[in-house]
């Protein structure tokens, strides 16, 4: 029960209004994000690229909330559904990588 | 302490005996001859004997020198258990040795190498040693500089490297000099670093010492390799070799231990095991010793075609871009060889669920599935330290060396295969291979994630160092982990000196010294060594930048600066998001900023190339250039990179 009043409370904040892309950027490093998915949100051997997540907000919010890997959970005692809100906005609004092809340096490791 | 009246003083014992003789010597012999026979009597001292015990002592010969102190011996058999190098940071406890080796030994076979720090000397060895095949010596004080060298010797200890160790150490009370070498002196000095050494010895005699330090450096190079210690008493060093041991003391020969293969009634069980798995999969940690090692791996797996594994990358163990490497599940494996890996048990089970209160753990492996080791790690009967990683329940256990009980192995596999495993096999490979092309591609797309970002990202900053040693003769002499494994993702591994492993204990400080040792290792090959530094790790002995400048060792060191103990800066932030506060106060002791460190100053310092903070991903290619142009002509270079944390 208590798992389906945070992911509402999540949702109600997304509902109030898409989050605020710049101050998600200096959440997402304030906040420490940055130390296992990197400043660009690309990933690495402590956590997976979430930069242009294909998560919805809400799948987001639910993991971030009780998540199942090696992630802690950040409850909304130290980030609160709004700042939640406003680091999706941010990870959306970052742009997708180039393919790989179109960089000279990985193509020619293909 | 006062001494009693009565108490017997041989001096004066002997005074009053030259009376007495005197007195007897004057009265006739019948009285004599009287005496004698009525009661016997303990022969009296001789004029000569009298005159020598009771004069003033006579002065000793002012011996000044010496044209054969002890160390020099100490140096024949030094030399004749073939060590290029001898590192050291310069100890009184070993002044003797040291003037041995530069004057007597010539400095050659083994040449000193001026360390800043013992830890320095020792993780030197280390990565000297992976690259070499053999033992790198360290000389070192007994006790602080042995205090020094610890965490080092624990990391070569665990990563299965053989280091010899020679501790300076005065046992005799006569012969230290002042409250210093007091300090300095300890009754048992390998004692300290005894759980986590293989064998140790404190020779009271030269010959002595020779017996163990051929000894030692047989233990030392008999799988499971590990680092020895033999300690040199200052007193066998500094004196004079006695006249009457001049010839008789030898050097005994070096026989070194054929390393244990695996029981031959073992061998075709595992053989019948593995060619009749659907779907078998190797992992290997420590299991190529040598580039021959790495050889029988390949084979192995072609035989059987079976995917391998390097889930800790300790040793270059496969090529990186072979068809089977990375391949395969561990969930769907029905056959798992494990290859000297003493993270075993890690590798076959999930702890789950590690973000939450509690600890409790599954298994990744299916029901069913058989689990063989063959490890040279069950023949390590240390304790105290935990190392050995958890018990693995296997279905069949090997304690032998891998390397060595592979081509039995393969014959026995050979053997059984049939027509029609052969088919099957041939059809396995084509599954593997399209798995791993297709985690290839995947990595290569990951790779373009962050390609422009400042801090610059790994991915990005491995492709550009791989544009420009892809021509070369190269060897990265650091280990990958931090670096989020984009080496070898994306780098084409062929050879066993191209990759080096890690520390082995994960104590920090490891990299900076063994890079060097590797480099130079690598340096007669001509080879062009490159190491991703780690900002943390360099701080703890940085004078090993020096060593390298000094001795003209060339090593492209890449500083993955990225202004931060990070590991432990995650480790915080886990911790304050299970207390729920705090979550923006991680960098509170983690963080190494306010003032950042200018690495490209640093190295200047110490007297080598440097370049950098570089900030913009395109600046990159530039400074690389140049770094190696410096490498190629044999000096070191560093480059300074603001890095994303993994």
């Amino acid at each position: 029960m208590k798992f389906l009043l945070l992911v509402g409370a999540a949702a109600l904040a997304i509902a109030q209004g898409p989050g605020k892309p710049e101050n998600g950027k200096m959440l997402f490093i304030k906040d420490g994000c940055f130390e296992c998915h990197g400043y660009a949100g690309q990933g690495g051997v402590a956590g997976p690229r979430i930069a242009a997540t294909a998560l919805n907000a809400q799948a987001l919010m639910r993991y971030v909330r009780r998540p199942f890997g090696a992630m802690p959970a950040f409850t909304p005692k130290v980030l609160p559904d709004p700042e939640l809100a406003d680091i999706y906005a941010y990870l959306k609004s970052l742009p997708p990588a180039k393919p790989a092809k179109d960089i000279p340096l990985l193509k020619q490791l293909q | 302490m006062a001494k009693s009246k009565n108490a017997v003083n041989r001096r004066n014992f002997l005074t009053r005996a030259a009376a007495g003789a005197a007195v007897l010597a004057t009265k006739p012999t019948g009285v004599k001859a009287q005496n004698q026979s009525t009661r016997p009597t303990a022969p009296m001292p001789s004029p000569a004997q009298i005159a020598a015990e009771t004069s003033a002592p006579t002065p000793r010969p002012e011996v000044y020198t010496t044209d054969r102190p002890g160390a020099d011996f100490m140096v024949d058999v030094i030399k004749s258990l073939g060590f290029e190098y001898v590192a050291a940071n310069p100890g009184s406890s070993f002044r003797g040795l040291h003037e041995s080796l530069i004057n007597y030994g010539a400095n050659h076979m083994p040449e000193l190498l001026t360390c800043c720090h013992e830890e320095s000397s020792v993780a030197m060895a280390h990565g000297y040693a992976k690259i070499e095949g053999k033992p790198m010596m360290v000389m070192a004080h007994g006790t602080v500089g042995l205090q020094h060298a610890s965490m080092a010797i624990y990391n070569a200890y665990a990563d299965r490297v053989p280091v010899v160790i020679v501790l300076g150490n005065i046992l005799d009370v006569n012969y230290r000099r002042s409250i210093v070498e007091w300090t300095h002196s300890v009754q048992d000095a390998a004692a300290m670093v005894r759980g986590f050494t293989k064998w140790d010895d404190t020779p009271v005699s030269l010959g002595h010492f020779a017996e163990s330090a051929v000894r030692a450096y047989r233990i030392a190079m008999t799988p499971p390799m590990g680092p020895v210690v033999l300690v040199a008493d200052g007193t066998l060093q500094d004196e004079p070799i006695p006249d009457a041991e001049r010839r008789a003391l030898r050097v005994p020969k070096l026989g070194l231990t054929a390393p244990p293969a695996a029981d031959s009634a073992a061998i075709p069980e595992i053989a019948r095991m593995l060619v009749a798995a659907e779907n078998p999969l190797i992992i290997a940690g420590r299991c190529a010793r040598t580039p021959q090692g790495m050889k029988l791996l390949v084979e192995l797996a072609e035989t059987i075609q079976a995917p391998v594994q390097e889930p800790r990358r300790y040793r270059m163990n496969f090529p990186t871009r072979h068809p089977l490497y990375g391949g395969g599940q561990i969930g769907e494996a029905d056959v798992i060889l494990g290859l000297e890996d003493s993270d075993f048990w890690q590798v076959l089970h999930a702890q789950r669920p590690i973000n939450r209160m509690g600890m409790d753990y599954r298994p990744l492996t299916k029901d069913g599935a058989r689990i063989v080791t063959i490890s040279s790690n069950d023949l390590n009967d240390k304790s105290n330290y935990q190392d050995f990683g958890r018990y693995v329940e296997a279905d069949l256990s090997i304690a032998a060396d891998a390397e060595a009980s592979l081509p039995v192995l393969i014959e026995a596999c050979k053997r059984l295969i049939t027509v029609e495993r052969k088919t099957f096999f041939a059809e396995r490979r084509r599954s593997i291979e399209a798995a791993t092309r297709r985690a290839r591609e995947q990595a290569l797309e990951q790779a373009a994630w962050g390609w422009d970002a400042s801090p610059i990202s790994i991915a990005r900053l491995s492709a550009e160092v791989w544009d420009q040693i892809k021509g070369e003769d190269w060897s990265l002499v650091s280990d990958v982990l931090f670096q989020s494994n984009w080496p070898t993702r994306l780098w084409d591994f062929t050879e066993h000196y191209q990759f080096n492993g890690g520390p082995g204990a994960f104590g920090m400080g490891y990299q900076a010294p063994a890079s060097v040792g590797a480099a130079l290792a690598n340096r007669k090959h001509g080879r062009i060594s490159v190491s991703f530094q780690g900002d943390g790790d360099l701080n703890y002995a940085p004078g090993v930048l020096w060593t390298a400048a000094h001795h003209h060792i060339p090593l492209l060191t890449i500083m993955h600066n990225n202004r931060a103990y990070h590991q432990e800066r995650m480790y915080v932030q886990d911790m304050a998001a299970r207390a729920e506060r705090g979550i923006d106060r991680a960098n509170i002791g983690t963080a190494i900023t306010d003032p950042n460190i200018n690495y490209a100053t640093m190295a200047k310092a110490y007297g080598m190339f440097g370049v950098g903070p570089i900030e913009n991903p395109n600046e990159l290619a530039p400074a690389i250039r140049s770094a190696l142009e410096v490498v190629k002509r044999g000096e070191p270079a560093l480059i300074d990179v603001i890095s994303q944390p993994r």
